[in-house]
């Protein structure tokens, strides 16, 4: 049990990993297709890496619930002044406290 | 490549190349070691609900080990419920990933201690959080391969290991909520925005890119917002970067 591998599945596998070695790839060799890298260029590319982890956390702050929104705001505030397991455990037991004892 | 990289053959030079390879490879692994700790909830969360799905153990470990990209593993799985539409799937995925187009652009500016082959190879683990601990190490230093791979080796192991765990628990890990592993999915991307917090000029950058992210999942369906939140940031960067330029030069 648990070593079936489907062929639908498998091609599916596949093409999910191809496609994002595509894209892992895909700036890299724009990348060095350039001789030179223009300075905005390169202040804009210093930008991408706060501006994607954003747009990835933002939409689950607003869809998600009360109860995570305060894990996530607990989490932040901690990691202000705490290195980022601390600022994990915080997360985390606020999340728990606001749906085992506060039951939102 | 130990010959490459120490021509001479003085004992103690070849020594002290071996030792820093070393000690990169164990700073990797130190500083990825809370994301591991944030990682392998979500692997047994991805596991549990590709077991709902239909899959294996042995199609999730597949998929973990192929894909490793946690996001597209999680939209993959979201339209596997409503099989055969390829197009849908493959589009999904690329939408998802294009923000990896920017994060290896990003990165190979900061590769030149890696071989040509090895930055290949490298691109191949670029998930989030491999990722972001690259661009931590290689603003306070070089990045090294040894350090990269420091990143990757354990990173790698408890995702697919965590994956395949949570399919065959299954069932058996009850619901996700009540023990609050589905908050490690917002929980790492917190941590990691935090760690690249450098004054107002990175707070502009989050609020652009954090509201075009969260008008446009509002208004447009799909995995669009992930692009638009990408270019909104960027822009303002650039906007930035020149306003700066002309209060110098004034």
């Amino acid at each position: 049990m648990g070593f079936e591998l489907s062929t639908e599945m498998t091609l599916l596998i596949i093409a999910a990993a191809i496609a994002t070695y595509m894209t892992r790839i895909g700036g890299f060799l724009l990348i060095t297709r350039m001789k030179t890298i223009p300075p905005r260029m390169e202040q804009a590319l210093n930008a991408v890496p706060a501006a994607v982890l954003t747009t990835l956390v933002a939409p689950a702050f607003f869809t998600s619930g009360w109860d995570v929104k305060i894990a996530m705001l607990a989490a932040m505030l901690v990691g202000l002044r705490y290195p980022g397991l601390i600022m994990l455990a915080g997360g985390w037991v606020a999340a728990m406290a606001c749906r085992h004892l506060i039951g939102l | 490549m130990r010959g490459r990289l120490a021509p001479t053959s003085n004992k103690w030079a070849f020594q002290v190349t071996e030792n820093t390879r070393l000690q990169d490879f164990l700073g990797g692994i130190r500083s990825i070691a809370p994301l591991i700790a944030a990682v392998i909830p979500i692997g047994l969360v991805f596991g549990a609900v590709a077991a709902t799905k239909g899959l294996s153990p042995a199609e999730t470990g597949l998929m973990s080990a192929l894909v490793f990209a946690g996001g597209s593993q999680f939209v993959a799985m979201d339209i596997w419920t409503h099989p055969t539409s390829w197009a849908g799937v493959g589009f999904a995925a690329l939408l998802v990933n294009i923000r990896h187009v920017l994060m290896s652009a990003s990165l190979a500016t900061k590769m030149d201690g890696f071989s040509p082959r090895s930055r290949f190879a490298s691109m191949l683990f670029l998930a989030d959080e491999i990722w972001a601990m690259a661009e931590f190490r290689a603003r306070v230093a070089t990045l090294t391969p040894a350090w990269f791979a420091g990143l990757v080796a354990p990173f790698y192991l408890a995702w697919v290991v965590s994956g395949i765990a949570g399919a065959a628990a299954g069932a058996f890990l009850g619901d996700p909520v009540v023990l609050g592993l589905d908050f490690a999915f917002p929980a790492v991307f917190i941590v990691l925005v935090m760690g690249f917090w450098k004054g107002p000029e990175t707070g502009a950058v989050l609020l652009v890119s954090g509201a075009a992210a969260v008008a446009t999942q509002h208004f447009v369906p799909g995995v669009w917002y992930i692009a638009a939140g990408a270019i909104a940031g960027l822009l303002t960067a650039l906007v930035a970067g020149s306003r700066e330029k002309q209060e110098v030069a004034s």
